[in-house]
């Protein structure tokens, strides 16, 4: 029995088991190869859909779906908290003793927000990475007659590159629909020398922010923030007083992979076209854990997952990597409440902005939709 | 090869644009004042990105070596 795990139930992990579902269903139903995958969540959040929720735009049971409804009924899907992984021993160690041996071990475990960080943050910021908190946030932005939202980056690489963009957009309609966009500032902050990593975007970002009278501060790296006075303070000497933070926190792997001794500087070293986990065999890494210089995006773990799964099937068969992931990635960005752009790259080719439009807007409102059949392997 | 007096050394070689600079900045933000930080870096980006910030910052720019595929930043925070 050639016995495969995958350590994640989101995107990356779903789309991944369905793949592997599709390409060895002989070899599973013949009992020879064995895929499970291990998630501590039995319900898949669609993540992009926080950014809606943090403005009452999006319905929170809209963004779940159990796993196991998800995946093909010849994966094995446990719900486990992983502890470690014995790479010497070829085994996942869980919590409760249980251990699952692996002959290829995949790890999508995706990242974890780290507000703890950075100090003040827990205690005065607000973020949408993450359910609750996108909840909290908008319940704050309801009530906000008045006053100063700052928008910051702390930490990068993070989750959805553009969502802080977007949400500044869409906020600046939001405040201007409800006629308090005369009473509310809105301020930006980004640690580099631009509003965005990726340049076409910063160019095509800057301007946009500007017309709509946006604050902005580049090189901005948050050092602490001061719950009392309601300060936020950079490195760099800066001060900027809010009445809501709206901060993207500091960003993590997985706790278990540090145990493991996956980590290379906070991400799992990843060959950028096999995949496969360096100084590894039969171990590979796809989605937002790896150290790759693609976006931490659903998108990516989405194309990813198909070259991932070949490589599998080749080792399995005893072949050599057979697929090379070029890092395509594709992203909708939203321009504000109805309208929206689309950006598409890889490891060769930069990204071209193109204009905003509605229709662009509402593609991306059916494809938040029709997201569940991506990670049913469908789309 | 300037500064031997280096407390870290980061290679942040291969890593595309911010990564150098961010991977300075998580560095610096773990050193005390008058520790010397180096980065390695094959981003062509870098070139302006470091010396920029260093100057915003307002910390010393100890030394800015290419070595051909790469460039050595090697900075002081002075404060």
């Amino acid at each position: 029995m050639h016995r495969i795990v995958i350590i994640g139930g989101g995107p990356g992990g779903t789309i991944t088991a369905n793949h592997l579902a599709e390409g060895l269903a002989g070899e599973i139903r013949a009992g020879k190869v064995e895929v499970t995958l291990l998630t501590d969540q039995p319900e898949q959040v669609y993540k992009p859909g926080f950014l809606y929720l943090a403005l009452g735009l999006e319905a929170p049971e809209h963004i779940h779906r159990p796993v196991r409804e998800l995946v093909s009924p010849y994966i094995q899907v446990r719900i486990e908290h992983v502890s470690r992984v014995d790479t010497a021993n070829r085994q996942v160690m869980v919590d409760g003793g249980e251990s699952y041996p692996f002959d290829q071990l995949i790890v999508a475990s995706g990242a974890r927000l780290d507000p703890a960080a950075t100090p003040g943050l827990k205690e005065a910021g607000d973020w949408f990475y993450d359910e609750e908190a996108s909840k909290r946030l908008h319940a704050k932005l309801e009530k906000l007659e008045k006053g100063r939202i700052v928008v910051s980056v702390i930490g990068v690489p993070h989750m959805c590159p553009v969502a802080p963009l977007e949400i500044t957009f869409m906020l600046d309609d939001w405040l201007r629909r409800r006629g308090r966009r005369d009473a509310v500032e809105l301020a930006y902050t980004y640690p580099i020398n631009r509003t965005h990593s990726i340049v076409q975007c910063a160019e095509w970002a800057t301007p946009e922010m500007l017309q709509r009278g946006v604050h902005i501060e580049t090189f901005f790296n948050v050092e602490a923030i001061d719950p009392e006075e309601k300060v936020l303070r950079s490195m760099e000497g800066t001060e900027l007083p809010f009445d809501v933070l709206i901060a993207v926190p500091e960003h993590r792997s997985a706790a278990y992979l540090e145990e493991s001794g996956l980590l290379q500087s906070g991400w799992v070293p990843t060959d950028r076209e096999t995949l496969a986990v360096k100084g590894q065999e039969g171990i590979w890494a796809l989605g937002d854990t790896t150290d790759l210089p693609v976006s931490k995006a659903g998108s990516v773990a989405h194309y990813q997952s198909s070259h991932l799964a070949k490589n599998v099937i080749a080792h399995y068969y005893g072949v050599g990597p057979v697929a090379r992931y070029d890092g395509k990635t594709i992203c909708f960005v939203e321009a504000g409440l109805d309208r929206a752009t689309f950006i598409e790259f890889n490891y060769q080719r930069p990204p071209r902005v193109p204009e905003p439009t509605k229709m662009i807007h509402w593609a991306k409102l059916a494809y938040n939709n029709a997201y569940w059949l991506t990670a049913k392997g469908a789309l | 090869m300037a500064d031997t007096n280096v407390k870290q050394e980061i290679d942040a070689r291969g890593s595309a644009c911010p990564g150098p600079l961010m991977e300075l900045i998580r560095g610096i933000k773990a050193s005390g004042t008058g520790d010397v930080v180096a980065v390695l870096s094959s981003d062509p980006g870098s070139n302006k990105d470091i010396p920029d910030w260093v100057e915003k910052i307002g910390y010393e720019l100890v030394a800015n070596e290419d070595h051909g595929d790469y460039h050595r930043f090697v900075v002081r925070k002075s404060k």
